[in-house]
């Protein structure tokens, strides 16, 4: 019976325009509308499935502003039992380490964790490392970038997916799992889901709740920071013709005055 | 000259470019060491290549533990070269392994962790004291940033096909490390492993030329009127995830914002209708040529040049027009 905490983001919409904020280069995340980032369905989805086979209890962990608590509503909906959210003005502008400590000593809050599930990358950072810091700041092992997860006791098995193929995984329990994007297909929230998620528990704690200085975390003492940032002038549209049963030989005479081939 | 430290990419002692981009990189800031993690036997196999592309010194850890757990044995002889050598900074590729090993190198080392870094400069000009800026592009393109480490060793991931690699001779002075004992309770065990085998084409990420194709090639079979177009540039495939997900093509091969981000002199679009997260991986070509029967799809508002008509009766014309010219 795993008890499972998944850590889930909230993530400026792909749809809407990205931007950073012109006076600290952080994310503007009022500019944007803010979702619970897919990957994390896929997280959340992942620890229902395992739930659902072997009981036990899914507790949702998000490290955001105070509208975070829409993205951990959304993952109560689909079924998880309760949340820990961690919101503090402090931590304006941290670093992915900074975020990685404080997802760390939050963890610590809940009893007896069995597995963490995290997404493998989030849309808006895209740092592709906070499960593995995790795994190092906790000192349980790493079976990131997931495509299948079997638990049999307090042995895990994952098979992980990347760019240079499969890789077979074996650790013991208490393990940091990150899942790729094709491992599953999230739930939507049920009527009934939707319902029961408003009367879930949401704990929330500060930083100097989860015994972090506030001076650990924040832009100012952040361990890496961003000198400039410049906004790329958008693409202009180019030619564009209709196919008269000449289009290839267009494409080709295009290529051709641009010496591309 | 100050050492800077660059984890080189390899599959069984087989190199890949990116190392020869880290090299290339580690220049900009001091003197590069290449540190071999792999079995008994690896790092011979490598130090010619690693020579020519500047590497001083080639520190060789070997052990079968090396290759048995994931990315720990990695991050263990790093971390322990941070200590030893006081490197100026340490490069690693900005693959899905190396994301994480610069992660955890950084978090135990208490270091400043730079992602997926697309050029690197030394704003203090090279020799002691180098200042590492490492220059990224982030959203997909949208915007281009600087930053800096502000404690420790600068840790920076460097994105494959991010800089152009260039050779120089190095001494690839030999020295042997150790791989500390893996900690069984704190790592993932390596049970089995299945390669991807790369075909004859260029790697995606390392292609000039791109031909993807979307969720208008229709099948998997159809795939192959995207692969021929492919055949004939020279170029590597990609696909849409509608493509992906309707199986019409292998994951691996995925564009954009969740799949790989590409940067080719030329991209080909091929029933791709151009949604933003696809631009995400993609608009950063050099040039854009896009097929699509719909004349408002959106991937013709950053199409350099493009044709509103059926991909199969476009691509195999321009895949004859180009076979002409190649001969
Ligand atoms: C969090 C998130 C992450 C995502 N990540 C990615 C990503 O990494 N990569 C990605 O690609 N997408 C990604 N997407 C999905 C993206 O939003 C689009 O759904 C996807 O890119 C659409 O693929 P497509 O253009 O092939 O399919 P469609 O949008 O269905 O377009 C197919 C196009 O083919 C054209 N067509 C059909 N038949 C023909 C023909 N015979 N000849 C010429 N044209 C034809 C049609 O006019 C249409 O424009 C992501 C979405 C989300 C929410
Ligand atoms: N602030 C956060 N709160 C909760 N989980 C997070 C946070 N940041 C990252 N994560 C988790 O780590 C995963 C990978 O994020 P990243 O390493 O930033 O690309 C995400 O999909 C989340 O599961």
């Amino acid at each position: 019976m795993p008890n499972i905490v998944v850590l889930v983001k909230q993530v400026p919409d792909t749809y809407s325009e990205r931007k950073l904020s012109d006076s600290d280069h952080t994310l503007d995340r009022e500019s944007a509308d803010a979702v619970l980032d897919e990957i994390n369905e896929r997280a959340v989805e992942e620890a229902l499935l395992i739930k659902e086979a072997q009981g036990g209890e899914v507790t949702v962990l998000s490290v955001g502003p105070d509208r975070a608590t829409e993205a951990i509503r959304k993952a109560l909906s689909m079924g998880a039992d309760k949340a820990v959210h961690v919101s503090d003005p402090a931590l304006h502008g941290s670093c992915v380490l900074q975020t990685s400590k404080v997802i760390a000593a939050a963890i610590g809050k809940v009893d007896g964790v069995d597995l963490v599930i995290a997404g493998n990358e989030a849309t808006d950072g895209r740092s592709g490392a906070v499960p593995a810091i995790l795994a190092e700041l906790l000192g349980y092992p790493q079976l990131t970038h997931a495509r299948k997860v079997t638990i049999e006791g307090a042995s895990i098995k994952v098979e992980r997916e990347t760019d240079e193929g499969i890789t077979h995984l074996e650790a013991s329990l208490p393990a940091v799992v990150s899942v790729g994007e094709k491992i599953n297909e999230p739930r939507y929230p049920s009527f009934k889901g939707i319902m029961a998620a408003k009367k879930k528990p949401v704990e929330t704690f500060t930083v100097a709740d989860l015994g972090i200085d506030a001076g650990e975390v924040g832009l100012a003492n952040a361990s890496s920071s961003v000198l400039e940032a410049a906004p790329k002038p958008p693409r202009a549209a180019g030619q564009r013709v209709s196919d008269e049963g000449d289009g290839g030989v267009k494409i080709a005479e295009y290529l051709i005055a641009q010496k591309l081939i | 000259m100050s050492e800077v430290l660059v984890l080189v990419d390899h599959v069984d002692g087989e190199i890949k470019k990116v190392t020869f981009e880290l090299l290339t990189a580690a220049r900009q800031i001091g003197e590069p060491s290449a540190v071999v993690v792999g079995s008994p036997g690896t790092a011979a196999k490598l130090k010619e290549s690693l020579a020519a592309y500047g590497a001083a010194k080639v520190y060789v850890a070997e052990s079968d533990d090396a290759t048995g757990y994931l990315v720990t044995p990695k991050v263990d002889v790093l971390a322990a070269l941070v200590e030893k050598a006081a490197p100026a900074a340490v490069l690693v590729a900005a693959t899905a392994d190396g994301k994480e090993i610069a992660g955890r190198l950084a978090a135990r080392t208490g270091s400043g962790l730079l992602v997926d870094a697309i050029g690197i400069e030394n704003t203090a000009g090279s020799g002691d004291g180098a200042v590492v800026v490492a220059v990224q592009s982030i959203f997909g393109g949208a915007f281009v940033v600087k930053s800096k480490s502000n404690k420790g060793t600068p840790i920076v991931s460097v994105r494959p096909g991010g800089l152009e690699a260039e050779q120089a001779q190095g001494a690839a002075a030999e020295e042997a490390v150790d791989v500390p004992a893996a900690d069984a309770a704190k790592s993932a065990r390596i049970t089995g492993q299945e390669p991807i085998v790369g075909g004859d084409r260029p790697e995606l990420t390392e292609a000039s030329v791109v031909v993807s194709g979307g969720r208008g090639v229709g099948s998997a079979e159809q795939f192959e009127v995207v692969e021929k177009l492919a055949d004939a540039f020279g170029a590597a495939v990609g696909a849409s995830r509608a493509a992906v997900d309707s199986g019409y093509y292998p994951p691996q091969f995925q564009v954009g914002q969740t799949g790989k981000t590409v940067s080719p002199q030329l991209y080909v679009a091929l029933g791709i209708s151009g949604a933003i997260q696809h631009r995400a991986g993609m608009q950063t070509s050099k040039t854009i040529v896009a097929v699509n029967k719909d004349a408002e799809a959106p991937i013709f508002e950053i199409a350099d040049f493009g044709v509103v008509g059926d991909l199969f009766a476009v691509a195999p014309q321009l895949t004859e027009e180009v076979g002409k010219r190649k001969g």
